[in-house]
């Protein structure tokens, strides 16, 4: 596919204005991303109340994709319990892989279907996963998660 | 004993003057009207990554394989020898290209990172130890860092560093000034890969040796547009890939002066490396066979001297000619963009030019660009000191051959305008 129709409007705008940018003061969980070969960086934080993802934020250095899917991921997961966020951590990783097909399988995705279309360019699927990836080390009280190897923390 | 089987491809333009004839020769190249992208012409900006191999050079390994393969040095029979002869020719080839004063000075490697992990061994392990430094600049390719952190690592040595303008250019001045006396080798690029730096290679090998250290040359992307003399420059060592000069992956080059092989501890144990084996001593091959244990990539060798015979056929004054046109085209032409800016802006370049679109992440700007049928890399081209010196964690990279053309350079300007336009 051509890249241009991945890099919609939506996309670009939350790579220019991230939403939950920056650290959650006084964060209960958090985990650094590092995608080595391309140099994608990034750090999420959580706070969480009992079984609920209160706050949640992102920052770091990122390509266009990387930065709008960390925005967009934090978008919906707040509020959402641990449960649920783990869900679309799968969903999300099943779509960009190419396992789900979003417009014949059930998902719980909505506008994060945008990302779709990265599984049509292998060498940046890593770029959209990352912040999914740092999510669930965070969830998991993983200080790290990396998209290289065995270090990859939802490995297929 | 059959015919030397590295002088029949026949080579376009051969030697001739004047400018190239651009559309001829890149019918030689296949791949180049062979592969569309997304229904588009391939425009291939990533040379300094790998450059294509011409027919010549396919044709070559066909016929090798079709008609001389064997292992060599070892076999008694037709093909053996003959694939010994077309083996030894293309030593004989490199030779002649570098202008070496002996073939037995040429060791083929799988590459530059391999022949700098052969000196950083061989030489290194032997006469490198605790307080030695050895020097190096901020510009190099991570082939020609880590083998020596590893080595000051086991011996206790340290490296020093020549610092960099913020042109790209080194600091001479600083480089004279980092040798003590416990400097014991330098080792620096001839052209940097990231910022496309030629760098003043002779007077820095006459430096090192007025205080007496040997210097190693990292020659990767400087072959192939530089006509390289290595008995004029006097360096100790030179490097270069196949790959990247037109020829196969899997081979490159080490050159190093007779007397300093000589006293080289072998990089590797194996077969063809030894004169006699038992289990109480060995005795070690003469050079340069002795570096080259086990089977060693016979076709590529043979295809890369094919390579540097196209290469000099079509002639590097003439290619540097044309790839200078290309470059000054292209930095015109991106530095009319709004909020493009080069990385690296030295006097002296070779044709690549490093580059980022505004804070559009290089990523980005890559995966655009290969829209437009437009392969150009992204990264930190294993230059991260590169990266850090100028605070920016990537660059897109244009890097051009003899056989791109200024509609080409038109095209990459183009791709760019639209990415900074989408990016707005």
């Amino acid at each position: 596919m051509d890249a241009s129709q991945l890099y919609q409007e939506i996309i670009l705008d939350h790579n220019k204005k991230p939403r939950n940018w920056g650290k959650v003061e006084g964060c209960t969980h958090k985990s650094e991303g590092l995608n080595p070969l391309c140099g994608d960086h990034i750090w999420v934080t959580l706070k969480i109340a009992g079984d609920a993802i209160d706050s949640v934020a992102f920052e770091g250095q990122s390509c266009a994709i990387c930065k709008a899917s960390a925005s967009m991921m934090t978008s919906a997961v707040k509020g959402k319990s641990v449960a649920e966020a783990e869900t679309l951590v799968q969903e999300f990783r099943d779509m960009t892989t190419g396992k789900l097909d979003v417009g014949r399988d059930q998902h719980h995705l909505g506008r994060l279907t945008v990302f779709a279309g990265v599984k049509d360019l292998p060498v940046r699927v890593k770029c959209a996963i990352l912040p999914w990836h740092t999510l669930h080390a965070a969830l998991a009280r993983e200080a790290s998660a990396s998209t290289e190897g065995d270090q990859d923390p939802i490995a297929g | 004993m059959s015919a030397v089987p590295n002088q029949a491809s026949p080579i376009a333009a051969p030697g001739a003057s004047g400018p190239l004839d651009v559309e001829r020769l890149r019918a030689d190249f296949p791949i180049l009207t062979e592969v569309r992208v997304h229904g588009k012409p391939l425009v291939y900006l990533d040379n300094g990554a790998s450059s294509q191999m011409p027919r010549q050079v396919i044709d070559r390994l066909v016929r090798y394989q079709t008609r001389e393969h064997a292992n060599i040095h070892r076999g008694v029979h037709y093909l053996s020898a003959t694939a010994t002869a077309a083996y030894e020719a293309a030593r004989a080839t490199v030779q002649r290209f570098l202008n070496a004063r002996e073939d037995r000075e040429i060791v083929f490697t799988s590459g530059v990172t391999d022949s700098i992990n052969l000196v950083a061994y061989g030489y290194g392990r032997a006469f490198i130890g605790a307080g030695d430094e050895i020097i190096v600049t901020h510009m190099e390719h991570h082939a020609n860092i880590v083998p020596w952190q590893m080595l000051c690592e086991e011996k206790g040595a340290q490296l020093r560093v020549v610092p960099i303008t913020d042109a790209g250019e080194l600091v001479m001045e600083e480089y004279e000034r980092l040798f003590t006396p416990r400097t014991k080798l330098v080792a620096v690029t001839h052209v940097s890969n990231a910022l496309g730096t030629i760098n003043p290679v002779k007077e820095m090998i006459d430096i090192a040796h007025r205080k007496g250290v040997p210097i190693m040359i990292d020659g990767a992307q400087a072959v192939q547009h530089i006509a390289v003399d290595v008995q004029a420059l006097d360096c100790d060592f030179y490097a270069f890939t196949g790959h990247k000069v037109y020829g196969p992956t899997g081979v490159g080059v080490l050159y190093a002066k007779a007397a300093l092989l000589e006293k080289m501890r072998p990089y590797r144990g194996g077969g063809d490396m030894i004169l006699s084996v038992t289990f109480e001593k060995t005795i070690y091959n003469e050079i340069p066979f002795k570096f080259e244990a086990g089977t060693p990539p016979i076709a590529a060798a043979i295809g890369l001297a094919t390579a540097l015979e196209y290469v000099q056929g079509v002639g590097l004054d003439r290619i540097a000619a044309h790839e200078k046109e290309l470059l000054r085209r292209a930095t015109e032409q991106l530095c009319a963009i709004p909020g493009v800016r080069i990385v690296g802006t030295a006097r002296e370049k070779a044709a690549v030019l490093s580059f980022n679109v505004g804070d559009v992440h290089p990523h980005d700007v890559g995966t655009l660009l290969n829209d437009d049928g437009v392969a150009v890399r992204t990264g930190h081209h294993c230059a991260q000191p590169v990266m850090q010196r100028y605070g920016i964690p990537a660059t897109a990279r244009a890097s051009f051959a003899f056989y791109n053309t200024p509609a080409e350079v038109e095209q990459l300007a183009a791709s760019v305008r639209r990415v900074q336009k989408l990016f707005g």
